[in-house]
């Protein structure tokens, strides 16, 4: 019964303060507003029993991103916008009509009946007993050590590209 | 226990924000937080997929989304400051330099 009130609560933040995001005439509202949505999603992983998904996401989503978002935001001296919306006329069309066939789908998800498959070999209670970390870690470096180790490499060339960009003279 | 399609609307709501903001902003930098919040709507999905379904690689896959998202922050905003220096704004329809 709490948990339902908590999603219902948590859900609710989340849209809100997602729409609050892509309306904000202020760019450092709209990422102060992202934050809070990344807070609340934290919280549904936490339902989800998937807490160090959570953390994560709190440490990397609304600490290190959006502290790089700010901090790009105040070193480019922006002004309020004064103008919200695109002027390209073909470009306003095509979004909402992505908009609408994506809120059809929600309706088609409602509707359709799920998850009639297989179910994996990782049920919550016995992932809650050996921990949901120590699970993670282990796939990690077993199952998926060659993506795992792909991702340092990944993240190298983040680094390598950011400092190249950032020079004075590109 | 909350129903599963419950999540999956969720994420499908947060998704179409993100592809609003995504194709009607003008602000490079809101443009980009739309697609950070497209990012997490996947990830609300795996997440949730994961725990109906008994598996664990839907947590790895947003291990790894994850950092794609926090590579793609890094070289995305170099490159808005690098495009803020030559061309002294952020708006999107200002940027025709490829336009012919």
């Amino acid at each position: 019964m709490i948990e339902t009130a908590l999603f219902i609560v948590l859900a609710v933040v989340t849209v809100t303060t997602a729409i609050l995001v892509i309306v904000q005439r202020n760019p450092v509202a709209s990422a102060i507003y992202l934050i809070i949505t990344f807070f609340c999603l934290g919280g549904i992983y936490l339902l989800l029993n998937a807490p160090f998904i959570a953390v994560i996401q709190v440490l990397v989503y609304a600490g290190a991103i959006m502290v790089l978002f700010l901090f790009v935001i105040m070193l480019l001296n922006l002004e309020k916008e004064k103008k919200l919306i695109t002027r390209h006329r073909l470009q306003k069309i095509l979004g909402a009509f992505l908009g609408i066939i994506l809120l059809a789908q929600i309706g088609m998800i409602f509707r359709s009946i799920l998850l009639e498959g297989s179910r994996g070999k990782f049920p919550p209670e016995q992932v809650a007993a050996v921990g949901n970390t120590q699970v993670v870690a282990r796939l990690l470096f077993t199952d998926y050590l060659l993506p795992f180790e792909i991702t340092s490499v990944l993240l190298l060339v983040a680094i390598i590209g950011a400092i190249v960009l950032a020079k004075r003279q590109i | 226990m909350i129903p599963f399609s419950s999540y999956l609307i969720l994420s499908a709501a947060l998704f179409t924000v993100g592809v609003l903001g995504f194709m009607l902003r003008r602000n490079i930098i809101v443009i980009f937080m739309s697609i950070e919040l497209m990012l997490n709507a996947a990830n609300l999905a795996f997440v949730a997929f994961s725990r109906y379904l008994n598996s664990m690689d839907g947590q790895i896959f947003v291990f790894f989304v994850m950092s794609v998202a926090a590579a793609e922050a890094a070289v995305g905003l170099a490159i808005i400051m690098a495009v803020y220096r030559t061309k002294e704004t952020v708006n999107a329809d200002e940027l025709n330099l490829m336009k012919w």
